[in-house]
């Protein structure tokens, strides 16, 4: 997945949990990401935002210590 | 296995709980209050002869052979118009009796042709019993009077005849066979709700008349069947039963088209089908049909059906037929290089919607327990995963809330993005039928749909909104409903978490919410959503039922969580007449969502995370499985173009013209090494097909369907499948092949699988399927004769969840480049991909694709109905036929997607829902303008499809030029 549309896609999860109650918010974005995001998605993330949050939604960023780091993605490519 | 004769108790059932007793001939008989003396002598077993009554529609009371005689009262009145009275004492055969009928059948078969023998009705014809019946031996007025059996008398034309209409692509309708009894008429009436047949003339002049004396094709007619079924002689005969003859033998069935999941007759001779005709005991359809269901099987023998496995090196290589074998071992070879050489997630599979429950447990345990991932997918992704997601955080779980039988009881039904007499039109013939007994209506969508005004219908408002903006709607819906105090708070106090419920209203009743507030990006005057909004909280049983037009959205699952708020805080939830209602695509869309088709959870909707659920299953299946959410369709799509996805099995499902921005799903299966398509065609997605596996239909396998109700119905074989093997065993000698010790005989065996491991299916199996005919899960210790309507004393998840719901609008937005906004739905006559309907004769209906465009937006492009235009996004671009019409706005232009040829699929874009990457199908920015010719695409897709489509063993027998 190309960054641009991986950043698109984190930040949209984020919109919705910004009119949420505001101690749902960064849990909830944390949440949805690990029960639905497979591992190769996830590592993406973090192989962008080890880099830098740039152009990420200030939530998705808070909620990074939260999203489980997979250990591995079980494919090579 | 015998024909399956119904009972015709001459007219409907009455629902009175009191119930009163008389004399019939006499024997003592009990019936509920309201019942015709003609239906309460049924039931003690005495068939009153009859022609003009059939338990399907109402009494009429017109062919005056049903009469009786009732002790202390004059004449001799119809049994079908005359309801039962306590203490009553009827003869149904006296002297009297006995005359006037002889006499009455004596007039109709003098003006009746005596072509028995070579009648396509001989042997199922009620005329040709009631003659019998009444003793008729001689007609004294002759053959040579007045009448319209023959074609010329007296060496003239004769101008009471008219010739045999055949019009119709599945039926003829034969006026020199018509006794006038009005059964069609009342069918399409009563029943169908259409309105298409009327009786013209008057006295012997009367006759069936199509519309305004149309032929059936040309009128409004929509092809259900009713009037053939309700035919008591040939005037109305399936052409299939004029070709073949009388079946032999019946097989209880369930459709394989839309999420209704209407039961059928199969009516057999020999391994051939005769008909299809709805069975009145089936709990979905009620002895109801649309075109599909009733007519549109002949795909399951047609010319292109593939009926050997193919393998090929490349897509652009001819295919190469080859055994069952040498396919399996193909298949297992590549996929297991996939995974040694990049990794045991570098491949997965996708179930089908419109398979079985058992075919699908298997394509995802395959997935699951063999290739050791959660890389499967379904076509729900597509379709209704938001309502997946959203009921579950709402409700706790992932349904519809009631049976369809709900619909009797409903006062006012929301219909939201569905379009139900095009989608799911048994089930709009049901809520026509209520909605002319007075129930009212609101329709929520972009177009004004049949449903906004048709005969005898006319929704109390219609809120034709702009695409996109369902989230504000139904947030100005709840607004109204918080503001103006005409929320149910006991239930929400009783039910629902009264401080969640504050904090809802607080976030609704903000004044931006407002319907006022709203009204400029929605296009919905506010006066006419506060009143819907009135109507619906005040009106008596609310229901909400809704379709693709809600989930396929950037905020789809947003809008079905507004949905279930708008049920909970009016209190419209755990009773028959109310409820949420998704009305689902395809046949089996509730059933894979059930049996564990999406990567992150396994059958019964629990997550892959749960230690304690993956346990049930490890035990049973006797391997680890992946605690990690796997990959959906669109992520394997980006996977795959990123190169760690190489290998997929997909059953059933034609993700190149179904799935949207087409450039891309192409780009992602041309990027695999190894894509293997199990099918009965070869379908678009084929063509990017490594392996071909030939796939079975419905009529060739047992299993079960899961319909929009969360009923279970039986599937059953009725022909040997012509490729050889039924879809299960396709995957079971697959997953063999691959090292699995998997043993199935029947597809009961995966059924007793599959209540094993999952509560909600506890006591589901085919003994009890064979008891109660279908069964509604959760069917369990605690509801062993399953659950028509949920949430009855409390919700799923405990106390019912408001969620709050802000209206975000999609990136998707018009411009000067692409000023209109394209919506996307489908057409009755067709059926998804169309795949299955364009191969029948249901072409005669839509044989391609149109662009439906209001006329001044037509007009500013100088585009004339019929013109070929061009259709263009930011995606891409094709060309198809214009028609003009009113029932878009102006802005909005509507197409279907069910020819590959138009591939309106390469003008949606990659936008999603939020929250499970369903596409946004419902909104595309786009510009139209006039076209000389298909698009560059198209013509280069044509060409490319054409080759990839080529078999090597058949161009082998074409001569050399």
């Amino acid at each position: 997945m190309s960054p641009d549309k991986l950043i698109y896609q984190a930040n949209q999860i984020a919109t919705f949990f910004a009119s949420q109650p505001e101690d749902e918010q960064v849990e909830g974005v944390a949440d949805h990401i690990n029960k639905f995001w497979d591992p190769r998605m996830r590592a993406k993330l973090f192989e962008i935002t080890d880099q830098g949050t740039e152009g990420f939604k200030p939530m998705v960023v808070a909620a990074l210590d939260r999203i489980n780091r997979p250990v591995s993605t079980g494919v090579t490519s | 296995m015998p024909l399956i004769q119904e009972i015709d108790y001459g007219t409907p059932a009455s629902a009175s709980e009191k119930t009163v007793r008389l004399v019939i001939d006499g024997a003592s008989v009990e019936v509920p209050e309201g019942t015709s003396i003609m239906r309460a002598s049924m039931e003690a077993g005495i068939a009153i002869p009859k022609l003009c009554a059939t338990d399907m529609v109402d009494a009429f009371g017109s062919c005056r052979l049903c009469l009786v005689e009732i002790e202390g009262r004059n004449g001799t009145p119809s049994s079908c118009t005359t309801p039962v009275a306590e203490g009553m004492v009827v003869h149904t055969q006296t002297g009297r009796l006995k005359d006037i009928r002889r006499g009455v059948m004596e007039l109709y078969i003098s003006d009746h042709p005596l072509d028995c023998l070579t009648c396509a009705a001989n042997g199922d014809c009620e005329l040709q019993d009631m003659a019998g019946a009444v003793g008729l031996r001689e007609v004294r007025y002759g053959q040579d009077g007045d009448n319209h059996v023959k074609a010329r008398q007296n060496g003239e034309a004769n101008p009471r005849y008219l010739p045999k209409d055949e019009s119709n692509p599945y039926f003829t309708y034969d006026p020199s066979k018509c006794i006038v009894c009005s059964r069609c008429v009342r069918a399409c009436e009563e029943v169908q709700g259409t309105f298409a047949l009327t009786i013209e003339g008057r006295g012997f002049d009367s006759r069936v008349s199509p519309g305004m004396h149309e032929s059936f094709l040309a009128s409004e007619c929509v092809s259900c069947g009713a009037c053939v079924q309700a035919c008591p002689t040939a005037t109305l005969t399936e052409k299939s039963v004029i070709e073949i003859g009388q079946p032999e033998h019946s097989v209880v069935t369930t459709c394989a088209y839309c999420g209704v999941g209407c039961s059928f007759k199969a009516e057999m001779r020999g391994q051939e089908v005769v008909r299809m005709v709805p069975w009145k005991d089936g709990k979905a359809n009620r002895g109801h049909s649309c075109v599909k269901g009733r007519f549109a099987w002949g795909y399951a023998t047609h010319k292109d059906r593939i009926l050997n496995p193919m393998v090929r090196e490349k897509i652009t290589d001819p295919w190469r037929e080859v055994g069952w074998d040498e396919a399996f071992a193909h298949v297992a070879k590549e996929f297991r290089r996939l995974q040694f050489q990049y990794g045991k997630g570098a491949i997965g599979g996708i179930t089908s919607s419109r398979c079985t429950n058992e075919e699908t447990f298997l394509v995802q345990k395959l997935v699951r327990a063999g290739f050791g991932n959660n890389n499967v997918d379904t076509c729900a992704r597509v379709c209704h995963s938001p309502t997946g997601y959203g009921l579950g955080k709402a409700f706790g779980t992932s349904a519809g809330t009631q049976d369809f039988d709900s619909v009797e009881h409903t006062d006012v039904v929301i219909l939201i993005g569905a379009n139900p007499t095009d989608g799911h039109p048994v089930f709009a013939s049901r809520l026509k039928k209520r909605l002319r007994q007075g129930a009212k209506l609101i329709v929520i969508d972009p177009r004004r749909i049949d449903l906004v005004r048709s005969a005898h219908i006319e929704a109390s408002h219609h809120l034709p909104l702009k695409p996109g903006t369902n989230v504000a709607v139904l947030t100005a819906l709840a607004h109204v409903i918080v503001t103006e105090d005409l929320f149910d708070e006991a239930f929400i106090r009783e039910r629902c978490d009264w401080s969640e419920f504050e904090d809802w209203a607080s976030f609704v009743a903000d004044p931006a919410n407002s319907p006022e507030a709203t009204e400029a990006f929605t296009g919905v005057p506010a006066s006419e959503l506060r009143g819907a909004a009135r109507l619906y909280a005040r009106g008596g049983n609310g229901a909400i039922y809704y379709g693709l037009g809600v989930t396929e959205h950037s905020q789809g699952s947003t809008t079905v969580m507004a949905i279930a708020n708008l049920a909970m805080a009016t209190g419209n939830i755990g009773r028959p007449g109310v409820g949420v209602n998704p009305l689902r695509g395809q046949n089996n869309v509730q059933g894979a969502c059930d049996m564990g088709s999406f990567p992150h959870e396994l059958p019964g909707y629990r997550h892959i995370s749960g230690s304690d659920v993956r346990d049930v299953f490890e035990k049973l299946w006797g391997v680890e499985l992946n605690p990690e959410p796997g990959l959906r369709i669109p992520n394997m799509l980006d996977a795959a173009v990123d190169g760690s996805f190489r290998g997929i099995y997909i059953q059933g499902e034609d993700i190149l013209q179904s799935d949207p921005d087409t450039k891309h799903v192409k780009a992602g299966l041309e990027a695999m090494e190894c894509v293997v398509v199990h099918d009965l065609f070869l379908n678009e997605t084929a063509n990017c097909a490594h392996v071909f596996l030939p796939g079975s239909t419905f009529l060739e396998k047992d299993g079960t369907f899961t319909n929009a109700e969360r009923r279970i119905n039986r599937v059953r074989k009725v022909m040997t499948p012509k490729n050889g093997l039924s879809d299960w065993e396709v995957t079971l000698k697959l997953a063999q092949a691959m090292g699995l010790g998997w043993s199935y005989d029947h597809p009961s065996q995966i059924m007793d699988e599959i209540a094993l491991t999952t509560p909600s299916f506890a006591s589901v199996s085919y003994k009890l399927l064979e008891e109660k005919g279908s069964v509604q899960w959760p069917c369990n210790e605690a509801r062993p004769e399953g659950t028509p309507v949920m949430h009855l004393d409390g919700f799923v998840r405990g106390r019912g969840k408001f969620i709050r719901t802000e209206y975000v609008a999609t990136d998707e937005r018009t411009g000067p480049r692409f000023p209109l906004l394209l919506t996307t739905g489908r057409i009755l006559s067709q059926y998804n991909v169309g795949a299955q309907t364009r191969r029948t004769e249901n072409v005669a209906w839509h044989a391609e694709d149109l662009l439906e465009i209001h006329p001044h937006d037509a007009e500013q492009r100088g585009i004339r109905d019929g013109d070929l235009v061009k259709l263009a996004s930011r995606s891409g671009e094709t060309a198809l036929r214009a028609k003009i019409t009113e029932r878009v706005a102006p802005g909005v232009v509507y197409t279907t997607f069910h020819h590959p040829g138009t591939q309106a699929n390469v003008i949606t874009t990659d936008f999603t829902d939020w929250a499970t990457n369903c596409p946004e199908y419902k909104v595309t920015a786009v510009q139209v303008s006039p076209s000389n010719g298909p698009t560059v695409w198209q013509e280069e897709y044509e060409a490319q499809a054409a080759q990839s489509r080529r078999i090597a063993a058949e161009e082998a027998l074409e001569p050399a030029e």
